[in-house]
């Protein structure tokens, strides 16, 4: 199991690098330079300025010091936020993203689960149909939408929670944003859950557990429950893509200082480096958070062997 | 098969449909909401970038002709939203369609032609795939000049045949061993002649469940990139852009929020109905 750990590890290694690549030449492809706002800019200055950066230099040769750089945890400067660099730009927002981020999973699996076993249970049954509804529903609601209705009804009308904005160490400023972030991924994994746990539960073994005379209750904690998880584990790894995502539209909404607008700004302001950044240390992320779902999985399933 | 056979297949698919009353009922919203999107702009007094003075950030139903008021810059409301409906719209089925053909190429040649290269093609799909989608089009949006909508959505559709390949290839996987396609391989038949006569048709169904599943993914994600900024630019109005506009104005004119996030909702909510009737109605085996 370890050995199988250590060796998935190592296989992110060549997916990460390939991503770097790929983005990194195609990026630098795009018509439009970082200093092309500045209109005013005199040709020599703008000289001056990408020989600063390293940008008049052949591409090959910025690839390799960005390569070198990153392997040093350095993600070089950011052109736009002169003077920070941009590892301290997202060593500023990234913890108040994977606050809001894990957050999010972690409510979305405590209600989700919960929802889609109730739902299960009663399958065809008022209880059933009505959380199905609202599944439906917080699956076809773009965060976009349900953001700034939940500020507006929660935030301006009922004052129960602040409308926007961050101070560290307040939950309450955290408790829209990550509702939002969770309605759909509790939908999901709600339909997942109940899907699987119908299957499991007409399965043999069930039946053999039912006629060896255990209460309903111990089937479902003893024996349905692990198998049924499966689905909802293989999930965890879109769901992080997807909140990953999401969480630009919500700190957007709710003006957080995470790090998922520097995504979208460095994009905007052909920020190099920035959007370089973001994308290696969200994809990083992303890959970890399948590979401990892949783990999971295997963990919970007896029938995967590592070989 | 034979033609009857077939007919009755469709025929079969068309009863179970009409028996969906959710997913008939979300088809004529989204033929309404359509026609109303492309027609009803020509009956307000309003162009969509005329700004009036007289009236800035007024509410629905004042007395005036803009039937649903107007935003701060004084620009009808009514006329806004349309036009968001009109791209949102476009944009949904054009990306819809180039995810179709990139993801039909694919899977199928992938599905077709295994080992080595199946591997290789099927790889690629699965690293595109832990990524999120957004890495992929913010890569893209880079490449062009922004305000270039129609790129853009050649890109968001460029993205999105991900799950359209893996289909399609599963499908191929199981129609390569049958015996019409031994016989096609035995006549001489050349494989790109295979794949377009022999292989494509047999992968409508699927392909046809999943495009309208797509057609909504399209639309919510057009109106994401819009909402974030890098979608269509200003003057002209998406769903996306015009929600992002309304809520930075909820506290003074929640208006401006709640009229394209209903038109947006409603949309999303219709083809994602019509598209699990279609399921229902073309693949029984899976309800």
């Amino acid at each position: 199991m370890l050995r199988y750990a250590l060796r998935r590890l190592l296989g992110v290694i060549p997916t990460l690098f390939a991503i770097i690549t790929l983005s990194f030449f195609v990026i630098r492809i795009a018509p439009g330079g970082p200093f092309d706002d500045e209109q005013t800019l005199p040709p020599e200055i703008k000289a001056n300025l990408e020989a600063a950066y390293g940008l008049d230099q052949p591409l090959h040769v910025q690839y390799g010091r960005y390569l070198a750089g990153l392997v040093r945890g350095d993600f070089g400067p950011s052109f736009k936020f002169k003077d920070f660099s941009v590892t301290e730009l997202i060593a500023q927002g990234l913890p108040i993203s994977l606050t809001l981020g894990l957050s999010a999973i972690l409510v979305a699996l405590l209600i989700g689960v919960p929802l889609g076993s109730l739902a299960a249970l009663r399958q065809n049954r008022p209880t059933d149909h009505s959380i199905m509804a609202v599944a439906v529903l917080g699956i076809a609601l773009p965060s976009f939408v349900v953001g700034p209705l939940l500020a507006l009804t929660f935030g301006l009308h009922l004052r129960w929670l602040p409308v926007a904005g961050w101070e560290s160490g307040q939950w309450r400023y955290l408790v829209l944003p990550v509702i939002t972030l969770a309605l759909p991924v509790i939908a999901y994994i709600a339909r997942l859950t109940r899907g699987s746990l119908l299957e499991v539960l007409r399965s043999n073994f069930v039946r053999t557990a039912r006629s060896k005379g255990l209460s309903e209750r111990a089937i479902l904690w003893r024996h349905a429950l692990r198998p049924a998880m499966l689905p909802v584990v293989s999930y965890l790894g879109p769901a992080t893509a997807f909140v990953i995502t999401g969480s630009l539209v919500v700190e957007t909404v709710f003006g957080l200082p995470g790090s998922g607008r520097y995504l979208v700004q460095g994009a905007i302001n052909r920020d190099y480096t920035l959007v370089m950044g973001m994308i290696v240390v969200y994809g990083s992320v992303t890959l970890l958070f399948n590979l401990i779902a892949d783990l999971l999985y295997g963990w919970l399933d007896p029938r995967v062997r590592y070989d | 098969m034979t033609d009857n056979a077939h007919r009755g297949f469709w025929g079969d698919a068309w009863r179970r449909l009409a028996r969906n009353r959710a997913a008939i009922i979300a088809a004529i919203v989204i033929l309404l909401v359509t026609l109303v999107a492309f027609a009803g702009p020509a009956f307000s007094p309003h162009a969509f970038d005329a700004i009036d003075w007289d009236n800035m950030a007024v509410a629905p139903g004042g007395p005036n002709d803009h039937w649903l008021g107007t935003d701060r810059l004084g620009r009808d409301l009514y006329v806004r939203t349309l036009q968001g409906v009109q791209i949102s719209l476009q944009i949904g089925l054009l990306a819809t369609l180039v995810s179709l053909c990139i993801g039909v190429a694919w899977g199928a040649t992938a599905g077709y032609l295994g080992g080595k290269i199946d591997e290789v093609m099927m790889r690629i799909v699965d690293v595109l795939y832990s990524l999120p989608y957004i890495f992929i089009v913010i890569i893209l949006s880079t490449l062009f000049d922004r305000g270039n909508v129609y790129v853009l959505f050649l890109a968001i559709g460029a993205v999105g045949w991900l799950t359209m390949a893996r289909i399609v290839r599963g499908q191929t996987m199981s129609l390569r061993r049958r015996e019409f396609i031994e016989a096609a391989v035995a006549g001489g038949v050349s494989t790109p002649a295979i794949l377009l006569r022999h292989i494509v048709p047999n992968v409508v169904g699927p392909v046809i469940i999943y495009a309208t599943l797509t057609i909504p993914q399209m639309i919510l994600f057009e109106s994401f990139l819009s909402f974030l900024g890098l979608g269509v630019q200003e003057p002209q109005a998406s769903l996306g852009s015009l929600i992002n506009e309304g809520a930075q104005e909820m506290e003074s004119a929640a208006w401006l929020l709640l009229v394209p996030a209903s038109f947006l909702v409603t949309l999303l909510t219709c083809f994602n109905f019509l598209g699990d009737g279609l399921r229902d109605a073309l693949d029984p085996r899976d309800r």
